[in-house]
């Protein structure tokens, strides 16, 4: 690998404000609910978990869509209403905002050191980075091959979040988690 | 008369901003289902795999654009009604989409074209959205603005492949070109409701980015050596609830699941 990892604003924004919450234990508990459809991926990792605050006697879970039309998102609600019952946990809601709008920032380091080893390219792997929020259409990195002799073959892939690569070194077709 | 006035004037200003603000919503929740549905109707039928995939994922961002604005207009109504009861139990006359987006979808030209139009109009609508003083209206805005750069973008090379293709591609581009034009002239006119939200700096004012908008569409019909439709004709009344009869066989299809099993879940 030769793409040194640095942080956006908005990963950084969001380390900070788990670190200085006070409600560690319920962090904790919520980093084995993971997207259903990329089970290596924890809901902190993807940055969908947003915030946990307490009002009237109740923890309520922040989280934000990836795509506006995401099915997933029905799933994760339940997923994480599961764990925290399972955990002893009864005074929360689960809430939706939508503000500040997901971006792929918010992604983990380690989120797309997994997605890498999943077989999906993560958004870091391109050539100048995502700080544009543009997918490209050529050179992301291989996640099979390292190589970056790659092209774009749709827009779109299996889920709202990618976009389908194929690899013109080893000529393995790949998932590439778009930048937005 | 004067009971009348006394009677508006007891309306809370507050109150007036919050129905009007909900039927604003309601009404771009409207445009982005009618047009989701029809996207939606590719799948299975799409020139080939990627493309189907493509098409699907498409609607479902118009889709999931529906739900966040029926949402709101549900929280602002605070009647009990949900996201649900805008979209499928209300009749054709209360739908408030433009024209443009309930026409069937045709065939793949047509559908690119109509995307085109689209696609252009909600890159400069969505960037003023963001704008809103109303702030759920402007997170909606935020973040489907990005899908829509991204859909602009698919469109766009579509546009040039159909139209630099071969003869018949770009007949029927052309065709889908001179069919639509006329439907696109009411995205640009705001009635009094939206003209007032204007005002308010909850709803966007399209005039002033109409010409904006004609040269981007002009710049890629031309780069995809296609022509200009010249024929002036328009077609206006989504606004007012005055559809094609088109819209009412959509709605027909889309919520007769739901009126044939009420209040069903899985």
């Amino acid at each position: 690998m030769d793409i040194i990892p640095t942080i956006s604003n908005a990963l950084h924004e969001k380390i900070v404000r788990r670190n200085s919450s006070e409600f560690t234990n319920i962090w904790n508990i919520l980093d084995v609910v993971c997207d259903p459809e990329i089970p290596v991926l924890s809901i902190w990792d993807i940055g969908i978990l947003q915030d946990i605050e307490f009002k009237d006697g109740k923890y309520q879970i922040i989280i934000t869509p990836t795509y506006s039309g995401c099915p997933a998102v029905d799933a994760i609600k339940e997923d994480t209403a599961a764990e925290l019952t399972k955990n002893g946990i009864t005074n929360f809601e689960v809430k939706t905002r939508l503000s500040p709008a997901w971006t792929t920032d918010c992604m983990t380091v380690e989120g797309n050191n997994k997605l890498r080893e999943y077989g999906i390219a993560p958004p870091v792997d391109v050539p100048n980075g995502c700080a544009l929020h543009v997918t490209p259409t050529e050179n992301v990195l291989c996640p099979h091959c390292r190589s970056k002799n790659t092209q774009i073959i749709s827009e779109f892939g299996s889920t709202a979040c990618k976009a389908l690569f194929k690899c013109d070194d080893c000529f393995e077709p790949f998932d590439f988690f778009k930048c937005i | 008369m004067s009971t009348n006035m006394a009677k508006s004037n007891q309306y809370d200003n507050e109150d007036t901003v919050k129905q009007k603000t909900l039927q604003y919503a309601a009404r771009l929740g409207d445009d982005s289902l009618i047009l989701g549905h029809r996207l939606s109707e590719w799948t299975s039928n799409g020139p080939f795999l990627e493309e189907d995939i493509a098409m699907g994922n498409v609607a479902l961002d118009y889709v999931g654009r529906a739900r966040m604005f029926y949402t709101y207009a549900a929280e602002l109504a605070g009647n009990g009604k949900t996201e649900d009861d805008f979209a499928y139990l209300r009749d054709e006359r209360q739908f408030q989409n433009y024209l443009l987006l309930e026409l069937p979808r045709g065939d793949f030209a047509f559908t690119i074209v109509r995307q085109l139009f689209v696609d252009v109009y909600n890159d400069y609508f969505l960037t003023e959205l963001k704008n809103s003083n109303d702030p759920e209206i402007a997170a909606i805005a935020t973040k489907s603005h990005k899908e829509t750069r991204y859909h602009l973008r698919r469109t766009r090379d579509w546009t040039l492949r159909l139209g630099i293709g071969t003869d018949e591609s770009k007949a029927k581009m052309t065709k889908a070109l001179n069919d639509i034009w006329g439907y696109t002239h009411e995205l640009f006119e705001p009635d009094a409701l939206e003209i007032e939200l204007i005002e308010l700096g909850v709803a966007v004012d399209p005039r002033l980015f109409k010409e904006k908008w004609l040269h981007d569409v002009q710049t890629i019909i031309h780069e995809a050596e296609l022509e200009m439709p010249d024929a002036d004709w328009a077609v206006r009344g989504g606004r007012n609830g005055f559809h094609t009869e088109h819209l009412s066989m959509l709605l027909t299809v889309m919520q007769s699941v739901h009126r044939a099993h009420p209040g069903a879940s899985w």
